[in-house]
């Protein structure tokens, strides 16, 4: 028997907790089950990007995803479970003509990665190459514009690589806005009906 | 098992990424519950995301079809956007629970409040 290849090893296994707990976040009637499924996929999803060399991405995924969106979802579903809203179920129609729609889905999207096969070969020096170099510096310096994964092209003007200032300026601004949004959209509203609390 | 005793390739990335993007669109389909939905949405960006991911990965190192660091840089930007759409969307859904008194989103069906 040849030697396991560790590497495939670690990605089947984090593929496999992603892709089961993703399908149980579909399966699940629970909401509050569903929430703790989506930390494990979402978690396993970190393990894929640490894998594939992508760290830096990986620790934000864990820092923002995990440890900031989805407990914004909880937060959502401790304020909202009451009850019958705990546990809601869709009638049985409802969830044919949804896997005929995610089926047939997800057999267009398979057989277009079928078609990728051939395209790439896997490049075990370059691999490691780059797992030496943390991508953290990479991508502080890819941001104004020092893009140290081309550096062969051309020196021509207009060919020369670009940075991700400016979009990173805006979506700075973005998450600024849309968070003062939303902290004033789902504000406490006073009710009129009641007295005021001083007597 | 081939799997385990070769290095793993794009494709395989690729289809844990569909699966995700699948899993996304039929929780966006089925979930009663508005927060449901929205765990719905954030599995299809994890999918896409992926993708960028394993695009941009050395294995295309020098190929054509490598993305290089920009993948990433999208990845992260589509990270940023997600949580700030999700703030968004739980603020909507919030509202609505305190208009409605339920989080069904089969009785959001009338547009006047």
């Amino acid at each position: 028997m040849s030697a396991i290849h560790w590497d495939s090893f670690f990605f089947l296994f984090f593929a496999l907790v992603t892709c089961v707990f993703a399908v149980a976040v579909v399966v699940s009637n629970n909401i509050v089950r569903m929430a703790s499924y989506l930390v494990a996929s979402l978690c396993g999803v970190a393990g894929l990007f640490f894998l594939s060399g992508a760290q830096f991405l990986g620790a934000m995924q864990l820092m923002l995803y995990v440890g900031g969106t989805v407990v914004l979802l909880i937060f959502g579903v401790m304020l909202t479970a009451r009850g019958p809203f705990i546990s809601m179920q869709s009638s049985g129609g409802q969830w044919v003509l949804a896997l005929l729609t995610g089926g047939s889905l997800l057999a267009v999207l398979l057989q277009t990665v079928g078609q990728v096969r051939p395209i790439v070969e896997p490049v075990p020096v370059a691999v490691e190459v780059a797992a030496a170099n943390p991508t953290t510096t990479q991508l502080g310096a890819g941001l104004v514009g020092v893009r140290t994964d081309k550096v062969g092209q051309s020196s021509d003007d207009a060919k020369k690589p670009v940075g991700y200032l400016l979009p990173f300026e805006i979506i700075s601004v973005h998450l600024l806005v849309v968070l003062v949004g939303a902290a004033f959209l789902a504000r406490a509203k006073r009710r009129g009906g009641e007295g005021g609390i001083r007597r | 098992m081939d799997l385990l005793t070769h290095p793993v390739g794009l494709s395989h990335y690729l289809i844990v990424g569909a699966i995700l993007f699948v899993c996304g669109v039929v929780c966006m389909t089925i979930k009663r519950n508005a927060i449901g939905v929205l765990m719905g949405i954030e599995l299809v960006l994890n999918g896409a995301n992926l993708n960028f991911v394993a695009f941009s990965s050395a294995q295309l190192e020098g190929n054509a079809y490598g993305l290089g660091l920009d993948g990433q840089f999208i990845a992260m930007f589509v990270i940023v956007l997600a949580a700030a759409e999700a703030a968004v969307a739980l603020a909507i859904a919030l509202c609505f629970y305190h208009n409605h008194a339920t989080i069904d989103v089969d009785r959001g069906n009338e547009l006047a409040g």
